[in-house]
């Protein structure tokens, strides 16, 4: 076999990123196939069925959930209004009648014969889904959402903590090793998203909720501060709802790490853009991994690479994914077909990384990671 | 029958994290394993698509057999029976795509609710909530967090036949007021199942009927005394195939590679959900051999647990699945659910805290990564002891007798009274335990797995340890639907290890200074004499396949099998590992002192010879 399949992370310089919008449930688009749009246009809206609320009808009558439906005052789908008469009892010669009032504003759904409940409704919600991108709308999905296309720059992280946000780009610090430390933040940062080097640490993103920073992206974070940060031990992978004021975006991973290089590079060359950002990841089948993405003038010509993607081969650019190499980037050198024994004894399938410092290693071949270009 | 007998079989199963593929042929007369070959299964980006894990595994075979499996293009296996190159059927089973999450109801929580539960786990599902009358949320809550949760499907059951009416119709109106979207495909109603009180069939049709896909089979809890979950169980696996896995990237693709030709027509064989097909074949093994089985299969997000209990007569068969219990994608769950502490008391060095949580989280966000340092294996090993022992937890709360049924006693019951709903899980009665998954399977030695299981499931008396040899038992699963004898075949010759039986007094008796006196004889006559003691593990190697009879005496109040202070006589089985006589006590109690405890690891993992002797050296960080 000529090569493998390997996970990776995209980092992108120029590409054309397609971002579907859909509604939760079907509602109303706004736009055309064709428009343009900024990221905050509103590209469609919808009402969500407001919530739930049951009534048991005949047990606050005392009466067998069948007599109940002649004495009800309101008919199903009926709007009603907090304490609204939804029924009454006869009473004893027009005395002492039981009547029963809507806790909520909303509608009358339905009453159950069987049961006696009856379901009432509150208000409908209010969606609206903006185009999170500036670019042009390729697609209408009838009643369900848009398809917004982009021309942009592309970094995939590898994990984030908190929902889509948008802001400036601002480079924070001098360089991918460097941590991006709580002094470097001050009021120019407000309502920016900020490119650090290798570390944030808790205080660090504090100090920038304070600020009013949308987003930061960095090499890494620790555990310890992460369970600081959200409040709880974070057991299976799914963030993106969090709402702590601010997107964050690891892109190497947990403990202090310098970012490739190459992302550092190419996000510092966009300093001053817009970014839009998503912290959203879910680490478990159908994998969601958080990005940033600058949309850019279409100046330049597209740079595609010719091999299929996850493709791995001689001379691929990796990163080490685990320990002892953790984080160090090189080429592969070679791929062995047999399997060859690690210092933990295991028999697995290696390949052969070169350093950028001319060093050769063995490691297992599910413990890199492609760096796309 | 027109058709060529198969000789040649490719099976892979797609897990979450690694999709393996095997490869059986049958020569001599016999099917035997060949080759296997393994890849990061794909269903994250850059591929979103499962079978480019298929493709590489398979090409992995090929790179090592020098021969072709794949179609010219890599456009799927190729079942080709007329051709030497390719295979004669291709199958598949897989947990990727999260597997099946549903979510299930019942009007008690203990009663149908639990057999809904059942039904469920035994067609592989992951349940994500039991919703029931009487759960102590108030409506809306449920409607809320069925709505939240997205299942793929619900099964929605209550009420024995001829029983309530009232509750079941409830529970309907719950789901059709949370009118939940399913997760994967806007334009299809959720699938849902009625298999409750067949007097309410109509009255949730009238609720459910237009709103949903609703399906209606036989109640899978009748009277109180039975359950009835055939027939849910085969419902949920049709709408698994048809409904969710068509959802999942790549799957319909891979449901049309897998396949096989009869009579020269093309016949596809269905992709099972990974826990179904292991599920089915432990139920094998237990019916043939006639014994108590339990088996693990710990896989990167969940963790299976399946067992047989109960002898003559009635047997039972029980899986549960622990979501979010696993090696990989799940991995920080573990760490969060035992505690830092227990995880440590496992480790025979001291690793800093923050430094081990962010090793864990790395392993989590990169989930294929393998262990290339001893050290990093020796923790990626006491994270799994806990895995395996909170899924033991879980699999005991739910493998139950069934309750709300009334039970007659006898005047001598009333001094041993069990309680109806008692678990059946009883590691002194178990006969065989089989571990399975990446970290028992493909564990660099052996008496590795062996101290494993024995550290997390703790057996008591004498009991069978066993492993899956190279974590192939799904692929077996879905082949004994198709070719039963040679799934069994290649089960007995290929997949099952012995690791050897395993002998532990149950009990206290705190004064002992030997547990129990043990006699074995070999075959050959020659007799040897050994004594079980507190605190230690001992090894008698007695290869795989190889027996000697055993004369077992413990002390008072310890227990082997046949009460406590009785003798055992019997058979004890070798295996690869070999006779292993655990004198830890069970109760297992690690000692609180750290460097007693640190002492303690190091002679149990000496006496099994898990790690190398450098090992003994390791100290924390890199």
């Amino acid at each position: 076999m000529a090569f493998a399949y390997t996970p990776g992370l995209r980092v992108a310089s120029h590409t054309v990123v397609r971002k579907e919008r859909r509604l939760p449930l079907a509602g109303e688009t706004l736009v055309t196939a064709g428009d343009s749009v900024t990221a905050d246009t509103i590209v469609a809206t919808t009402d969500l069925p407001g919530n739930v609320k049951m009534l048991n009808i005949a047990n606050i009558m005392g009466l067998p959930p069948g007599d109940i439906h002649e004495l009800l005052h309101v008919e199903e789908g009926e709007a009603i209004e907090e304490n609204h008469v939804l029924g009454q009892t006869r009473g004893f010669f027009g005395l002492f009648k039981n009547t029963v009032r809507s806790p909520i504003e909303g509608t009358f759904e339905s009453y159950n014969k069987i049961t006696g409940q009856a379901v009432l409704r509150e208000p409908p919600i209010p969606v609206a889904i903006d185009a999170y991108l500036r670019g042009t709308i390729t697609e209408v999905i009838e009643n369900e959402g848009v398809i917004v296309e982009s021309y942009a720059t592309f970094v995939q992280g590898i994990f984030g903590v908190g929902g889509e946000t948008r802001g400036e780009l601002k480079v924070i610090t001098s360089g991918p090793e460097d941590e991006l430390t709580e002094d470097l933040i001050d009021e120019s940062c407000r309502g920016k998203v900020l490119l650090g080097g290798s570390f944030v640490s808790n205080t660090t993103l504090n100090r920038a909720i304070k600020i009013g920073v949308k987003a930061i992206i960095v090499g890494g974070f620790d555990d310890k501060d992460l369970k600081e940060f959200l409040g709880y031990e974070l057991g299976v992978a799914i963030t993106g709802h969090e709402k702590k004021g601010i997107t964050l975006v690891l892109t190497e991973g947990f403990g202090r790490m310098t970012m490739a290089n190459e992302t550092f590079k190419l996000l510092k060359s966009r300093e001053g853009l817009l970014a839009s950002v998503n912290g959203a990841t879910q680490i478990r089948a159908g994998v969601m991994r958080p990005e940033v993405v600058i949309p850019v003038d279409k100046t330049e010509i597209e740079k595609s690479s010719d091999k299929s993607a996850g493709a791995m081969d001689i001379g691929s650019h990796v990163r080490c994914i685990r320990a002892p190499y953790f984080g160090k980037l090189g080429t592969v050198e070679a791929l062995p077909a047999e399997l060859q024994v690690l210092d933990s004894e295991a028999n697995v399938r290696v390949l052969d990384v070169k350093f950028d410092n001319g060093e050769v290693v063995t490691v297992p071949r599910a413990n890199v990671e492609l760096i796309e270009e | 029958m027109a058709s060529k007998e198969i000789t040649r079989i490719m099976a892979t199963d797609c897990g979450s994290t690694t999709t393996k593929a095997i490869l059986i042929e049958k020569k001599d007369g016999e099917y035997r394993l060949i080759r296997r070959g393994e890849a990061p299964t794909t269903v994250e980006a850059p591929a979103e698509d499962v079978t480019k894990g298929v493709l590489n595994a398979v090409g992995e075979i090929e790179d090592l057999e020098l021969r072709k499996f794949l179609k010219s293009g890599e456009d799927g296996v190729q079942v080709s029976p007329d051709s030497a190159d390719g295979v004669d059927i291709y199958m598949s089973t897989s947990s990727a795509g999260g597997g099946l999450q549903m979510t299930v109801a019942g009007v008690v929580k203990s009663m149908t609710g639990a057999s809904a539960q059942r039904a469920a786990l035994g067609a592989g599902a992951i349940v994500m909530d039991v919703v029931a009358s009487n759960d102590g949320r108030l409506p809306h809550e449920k409607v809320a967090d069925i709505r939240r949760l997205r299942p793929d499907m619900i099964l929605l059951s209550g009420g024995i036949d001829g029983g309530t009416i009232d509750h079941v119709v409830e529970l309907a109106e719950i789901v059709r007021a949370a009118d939940p979207k399913p997760r994967f495909g806007v334009g299809y109603k959720l699938p849902v199942i009625y298999a409750g009180n067949k007097d309410a069939t109509e009255a949730v049709k009238n609720e459910l009927g237009e709103q949903v896909e609703l399906k209606i089979v036989d109640n899978l809890r009748p009277v109180l005394e039975r359950e009835n979950l055939g027939p849910a169980r085969d419902i949920i696996h049709d709408i698994f195939m048809e409904h969710v896995m068509a959802q999942a990237p790549g799957y319909t693709k891979l449901m049309n590679w897998a396949g096989h030709y009869v009579d020269g027509k093309w016949k596809q064989v269905p992709i099972m959900p990974t826990p179904g097909a292991v599920g089915k074949l432990i139920e094998t093994v237990a019916k043939n051999e006639k014994i108590e089985v339990m088996g693990v299969d710990i896989g990167g997000a969940t963790t299976d647990v399946f067992s047989v209990f109960g002898r003559e007569g009635e047997t039972v068969f029980n899986r549960t699945v622990s979501a979010n219990l696993g090696m990989s994608y799940s991995v920080s769950n573990v760490f969060a659910s035992a505690g830092y502490d227990n995880v440590m008391r496992w480790v025979p060095f001291h690793m800093d805290e923050a430094d081990l949580r962010n090793r864990i989280r790395n392993k989590m966000i990169r989930p294929t990564t393998i262990p290339q340092m001893l050290k990093e294996l020796i923790v990626e090993q006491a994270i799994a002891r806990e895995a395996l022992r909170l899924a033991l937890v879980q699999h005991k709360e739910l493998a139950t007798g069934l309750k709300g049924v009334a039970q007659e006693r006898t005047i001598g019951d009333a001094f041993e009274q069990t309680q109806s709903g008692a678990t059946l899980v009883n590691m002194m009665t178990l006969d065989l335990l089989i571990g399975s998954g990446g970290v028992l399977s493909h564990a660099p030695r052996r008496s590795q797995a062996a101290l494993m299981v024995i550290d997390a499931f703790l057996p008591e008396g004498v009991t069978m340890l066993a492993v899956d040899s190279i974590f192939m038992m799904p692929q077996l699963g879905v082949l004994s639907e198709v070719l039963p004898e040679a799934a069994t075949e290649v089960f007995d010759k290929d997949c099952l290890i012995r690791l050897g039986t395993c002998v532990a007094p149950a009990g206290v008796n705190r004064k002992a200074a030997v547990l129990a006196e043990v006699r074995i004889t070999k075959q050959d006559g020659s007799s040897t004499d050994l004594r079980i003691e507190p605190g230690k593990m001992h090894v008698e190697p007695l290869a795989a396949g190889e027996k000697v009879n055993a004369f077992i005496t413990p002390v008072k109040n310890l227990d082997v099998g046949n009460g406590p202070g009785n003798e055992w006589t019997g058979e004890l089985e070798g295996g690869v590992v070999g006779l292993i006589f655990d004198g830890r006590g069970r109760p297992f109690v690690l000692p609180e002192d750290d460097s007693e405890r640190i002492e303690k690891l190091q002679a149990w993992s000496e006496a099994l010879d898990i790690y190398p002797e450098r090992f003994m050296d390791l100290e924390g960080g890199e």
